[in-house]
């Protein structure tokens, strides 16, 4: 059943590794709710677990225990293909690198995630021309990643993120690799589309990025410490 | 993903990589290469040698020194001008026969002097027992001129043009070796087979060969029976002639049936062997085509991890791969025909060749598959990367 108005639910969702005979648990009983329009920032130091957690909720990786139902669907024990099409259809994401292809240009990275989709040509070169004009790329669109500044492949980036029109855009430390100002203007990017009802989850290290996000969890050594804004501490 | 979408991000992988995408197509085009070249000059060569002998008629038997098929006539030759002698007498009404012995001689007409002509030593009949062999101008040497061992010499047309320049010369005389001969006729032309110019050769009488060189073993005894219907018992006949002196390892009887499907398997297996030579080289082309692929795959480890963040099934991530690997193997195999056809044409107009279609339907199918088979592990490999790691992958 689909439930409206939830995006992400999380029920006891833990991450064990194994090595030989060590077990390292990653994430202990992480129980999370985001819902439609929500706007969350997940925090903590490098090793809280928080880049399992985004692995995770952006179906790259699996939990060893717990339920997490995405949009409705049970997706805690999809194989591979089946993680991989809920990717393409439900999330778009946003890297700390950009992550684009360095030999196309920014259209034909921003066009990637519909090829996947098999939307028609002519619709997703449309659909890619729209986005990029409407995040101010539009004298870009022929460029090569290297020809442009670090806000402007993030941008491209976020058009990528949008092709698809997937619910949630997960962003992993997307200003991580900016300076101040692109990083704000990026910031003010996902405020922008969070205003328009994308659900956005952040994941940052950086306490005045955090603080930007609607509501904020904070992990440490893989458990949910902190839920909310007041007290919140880096 | 589309198969053009597939063939376009292979093309376009292949062309962000200039250099290396042309060594590696390399190794395949060399491959095709030597297939098609070696198969076509084996196959030329065969055909040649068939066309060449059915040309000389069904109602003609080769009698050659040795068994069958062994190598005992290149050891001992006991086959003597005697015993062709002998088969003349008694095959007196059923078919014509001469020898042919043949040696290698100095020609020298004048100051003018050539070092590597054939003198074949034959009997008066020869022009009736090899139907292909013609007479320009003048005559063959008689039945008279023969016994009487008169210096008379039936010259090709290679030695006429290099003596004579396109003057006449029947009745001029010409030294062979330390003697001198009367030309009395010139021979239509014959061609060259594999090379060797037939046309740069003499003909005088066996006596005067033997005088000359003192030959007495011979090459080979042709004999023609006077109609085809008469071959079995031709070959009786020969039978008990040459066993009286000899003995059935001393000698062989081929009929210009059994002497094609002899050489027909003789060049038929150096077509296969040439063509296996060659298809190793092929099978190394296949395994640069399966290295690069591997070092491609490392080197886009991040690229293949995000394609499948963004929602590349396995399936899509394999594809990619093996259509790139399928495109080198064949654009080298493309080129490799073209090269290989274009030289086994110009083969065919100094030696003998020809461009078997099966050589070039395998040579290409050889291809297709190379790829495939050796961009499969790199594929696989491919698709099977976890995203996560990839994306990480520095």
């Amino acid at each position: 059943m689909k439930t409206t108005d939830e995006i992400i639910r999380m029920t006891n969702i833990t991450k064990v590794y194994t090595t030989g005979d060590v077990e390292t648990i990653v994430l202990k009983d992480i129980d999370l709710v985001v819902k439609r329009g929500d706007f969350l920032g997940i925090t903590g130091r490098s090793g809280s677990g928080k880049s399992t957690l985004m692995h995770i909720i952006g179906l790259l990786d699996t939990p060893t225990a717990g339920t997490y139902i995405l949009n409705g669907t049970d997706v805690s024990k999809l194989d591979e293909d089946e993680q991989a099409f809920q990717r393409n259809k439900e999330i778009g994401f946003v890297f700390q690198q950009f992550n684009l292809l360095p030999k196309l240009s920014a259209l034909e990275n921003v066009i990637l995630p519909a090829i996947y989709a098999g939307m028609k040509k002519t619709e997703r070169i449309e659909k890619a021309t729209k986005f990029l004009t409407m995040l101010g790329l539009s004298e870009h669109v022929n460029k090569r990643p290297n020809q442009m500044s670090g806000g402007q492949q993030q941008r491209v980036a976020i058009a990528r993120a949008l092709m698809n029109d997937p619910e949630l855009i997960l962003a992993d430390e997307p200003t991580g690799n900016l300076d101040t100002k692109s990083g704000d203007d990026v910031m003010n990017t996902l405020k922008q589309l969070n205003k328009e009802g994308k659900t956005i989850v952040l994941i940052t290290h950086e306490h005045d990025i955090a603080l930007q996000a609607k509501k904020l969890i904070q992990l440490e050594d893989g458990k949910l410490v902190h839920t909310g804004k007041g007290g919140f501490s880096a | 993903m589309s198969f053009e979408e597939l063939l376009t991000l292979a093309f376009r992988a292949i062309i962000g990589n200039k250099l290396r995408s042309f060594l590696t197509t390399l190794g395949i085009t060399i491959g095709v290469f030597a297939i098609i070249v070696l198969v076509s000059i084996g196959s030329g060569l065969q055909s040649y040698i068939t066309n060449e002998i059915s040309s000389l008629g069904s109602n003609v038997v080769f009698v050659i020194p040795g068994s069958s098929g062994g190598l005992g006539a290149v050891l001992s030759n006991k086959l003597t001008i005697q015993d062709s002698k002998n088969l003349e007498r008694r095959l007196i009404s059923t078919g014509k026969v001469t020898p042919e012995v043949r040696q290698v001689e100095t020609l020298k007409y004048k100051n003018i002097k050539d070092k590597g002509a054939f003198i074949i030593g034959a009997s008066s009949a020869y022009p009736q027992v090899i139907q292909t062999f013609k007479i320009a101008e003048g005559n063959f040497f008689s039945a008279g001129q023969e016994s009487s061992g008169s210096n008379v010499v039936i010259i090709g047309q290679t030695v006429k043009t290099k003596f004579f320049n396109g003057g006449p010369a029947l009745g001029k005389r010409i030294f062979l070796g330390n003697k001198l001969y009367t030309i009395i006729g010139v021979m239509g032309k014959l061609g060259s087979i594999a090379g060797i110019d037939e046309d740069n050769s003499a003909f005088i009488s066996v006596e005067s060969a033997s005088a000359q060189y003192g030959i007495t073993s011979i090459a080979r005894i042709d004999v023609a029976a006077n109609s085809p219907e008469l071959i079995p018992i031709v070959i009786r006949q020969i039978n008990e002639t040459l066993l009286k002196r000899l003995t059935t390892d001393d000698f062989s009887i081929e009929t210009a049936d059994s002497l094609s499907s002899t050489i027909s398997s003789i060049t038929g297996m150096l077509s296969l062997a040439l063509g296996g030579i060659a298809a190793i080289s092929l099978l190394v082309g296949g395994i640069g085509v399966a290295n690069i692929m591997l070092v491609s795959v490392t080197e886009r480890t991040k690229e293949i991890g995000l394609r499948k963040a963004l929602g590349a099934k396995r399936n899509d991530i394999l594809k990619q791969f093996l259509i790139e690997a399928v495109m080198l193997s064949v654009t080298g195999g493309i080129v490799g025909i073209v090269l290989g056809m274009g030289v086994s044409i110009i083969i065919a107009i100094i030696l003998v060749s020809t461009v078997t279609p099966w050589s070039v339907i395998l040579a290409f199918g050889f291809s297709v598959a190379i790829g495939i088979i050796f961009g499969m592990a790199p594929a696989i490999r491919a698709s099977k990367l976890s995203p996560i790691d990839a994306l990480r992958y520095e």
